[in-house]
């Protein structure tokens, strides 16, 4: 890890109105870090996710973002055109619902593509050779190149809404809920893929999940949420194995032991 | 009815300066597309509303006119638009594409050349490239004036790895000085390289749409494609079976039912021209 993190949050908030969506919302994210954001439906996770990614207009605090040259970005007053690019280069966004993340008209191929072309990749053949690569490294067979979404299982869109993602050597990925709705083993496959990846790639991830042992199995770092605020956070086995709030306490003890 | 009850052109004089403003805009943004106060025209949506505005606007009393419907002078569509405007302005028309000063045009570029001087007007049904690749129209503003095309080329890829090539036959993305991606309206892909570095004027009116976009002569427009697929045009094994021409678009025409064919130039005048050794020729 270098000695500046790549996001600096601080005082984050966001309200619908007179509803608290999140408030007072500070952490630092470091290169290599993936840190879980847990907490109940409705605790605002993914108001938070979505204020980090831009996706939303935060109401008050700062995001500064470490860019690729070194210097540091407040992301409320970067120009939309230069976030936009950011988006699809830096950054990655995995969605709980892969249709909302993927292009259901268009084949895998041009999926993957779509971002390459998107920075000016103009080569044809350059651009469906990244494709397969891609392919090959989430575990979707070469012959389904050509195929759409709509052919694939819930597990194979969800590896290809991250191979899409990752296809630009993006540094930092958001994550909503990425196993939410999958069955139990392909739910365990698609953690080993993304945990091989996160290490390969050295990853910064944020993960929003409500499953602890997502948590557990991905970060380095989980903040607990309720009502909108950050009630605990620390080193993943820490909160885990020790949960210090009474929320935390009620959320680990949750846990069916099977 | 008594034409003389009409002003000049059809159009209101306001009207006719809102359009002009348009088009103003629309030659200093070259492939923006800017919204204007279409009026209900007396003809259906699809029939070129957009077109007969834009020439009702730019037309002259001492402008000749040529009306062309898929290359053809003589369909219905072009004879009925030609007959409105000696109508309701009074103005001389042709079928010479040489003679026009105005060319209000449907899914066609003429196959004689133009010249310095010429206004070529395009009926456009859909002037949104971007339309069914992304539905909603707010984002593609956004991406127009972010300049965010991957979109677009995504389409491409689409029909390579799908037919082996790019099979987009007509209507084929353009991108206008460099900068905006553009429809240049039903014309097949043959046309597309008449347009760049034309020196005439290309007008595009899009009536149902409410849109007006522009490229001024001498305008490089591009017709977008990928390094190792280039962008090519239609090519025929025949010349036409009434004038002998070749490198000219070609239309099928069905002669029998038996299986019967032969193909025939789509531009009508630049056919007749070569036949009759009249007029100026391709």
């Amino acid at each position: 890890m270098t000695d500046a993190p790549i996001l600096e949050v601080r005082d984050l908030a966001k309200t619908y109105g007179a509803r608290l969506g999140c408030a007072d919302i500070s952490f630092d994210l470091w290169p290599g870090e993936v840190l879980a954001v847990v907490g109940e439906s409705g605790s605002g996770k993914t108001t938070l996710l979505n204020c980090l990614s831009t996706r939303l207009a935060a109401d008050g605090g700062s995001i500064v973002y470490a860019m690729r040259d070194g210097s540091r970005r407040d992301l409320a007053t970067m120009p939309e055109a230069e976030r936009r690019f950011l988006m699809r280069t830096d950054w990655g966004f995995v969605h709980q619902n892969p249709a909302d993340g993927l292009r259901m008209g268009v084949s895998a191929g041009a999926n993957v593509g779509e971002r390459l072309m998107a920075i000016g990749d103009r080569h044809y053949g350059r651009i469906r050779g990244t494709a397969l690569d891609w392919l090959s490294r989430v575990e979707i067979a070469a012959d389904r190149i050509d195929d759409g979404p709509r052919a694939f299982s819930g597990g194979m869109r969800q590896r290809l809404q991250i191979a899409r993602n990752l296809v630009t050597a993006p540094r930092l990925v958001f994550m909503d809920e990425p196993t939410g709705g999958l069955d139990v083993s392909v739910q365990a496959r698609l953690l080993d893929l993304m945990r091989g990846l996160v290490r390969d790639l050295g990853l910064s991830v944020i993960i929003v999940t409500h499953d602890l042992a997502v948590a557990r199995l991905l970060s380095h770092r989980i903040m607990v949420m309720k009502d909108g605020r950050v009630i605990e956070e620390g080193l993943t086995d820490r909160v885990l194995d020790d949960p210090r709030q009474p929320y935390t306490q009620l959320l680990v003890s949750s846990i069916p032991q099977a | 009815m008594n034409a003389a009850t009409y002003n000049f052109a059809y159009l209101d004089e306001q009207t006719k300066r809102m359009i002009r403003r348009a088009i103003l805009k629309a030659l200093a943004i070259p492939g923006y597309q800017v919204p204007f106060a279409a009026r209900e025209m007396p003809m259906p949506y699809g029939w070129g509303t957009g077109g007969v505005q834009v020439t009702a606007a730019v037309i002259g009393p001492g402008d000749v006119l040529k009306v062309i419907d898929q290359g053809a002078d003589d369909t219905t569509n072009a004879v009925s638009i030609r007959a409105f405007f000696r109508k309701v302005a009074g103005v001389a028309t042709t079928t010479h594409t040489a003679e026009a000063t105005v060319i209000q045009t449907r899914h066609r570029i003429p196959e004689y050349p133009l010249k310095e001087g010429q206004i070529l007007v395009y009926q456009v049904p859909i002037p949104e490239p971007l339309r069914f690749l992304e539905p909603r129209e707010t984002e593609t503003r956004v991406m127009h004036g972010l300049e965010d095309y991957g979109l677009m080329h995504v389409k491409l890829y689409e029909d390579i790895a799908h037919h082996g090539r790019i099979a987009t036959a007509y209507a084929y993305p353009v991108k206008v000085a460099g900068r905006y991606v553009m429809d240049p309206s039903p014309i097949p892909k043959f046309d597309n390289p008449k347009m760049t570095m034309s020196p005439a004027l290309q007008l595009f009116g899009a009536g149902r749409e409410k849109r007006i976009y522009a490229v001024p002569p001498y305008t490089e427009v591009k017709s977008l494609d990928f390094e190792d697929h280039p962008f090519e045009v239609q090519t025929f094994n025949e010349p036409c079976a009434l004038c002998g021409a070749r490198n000219v678009y070609l239309d099928e025409v069905v002669l029998d039912d038996r299986g019967g064919r032969m193909f025939v130039c789509s531009d009508t005048d630049n056919c007749e021209s070569r036949r009759t050794g009249t007029g100026a020729q391709s």
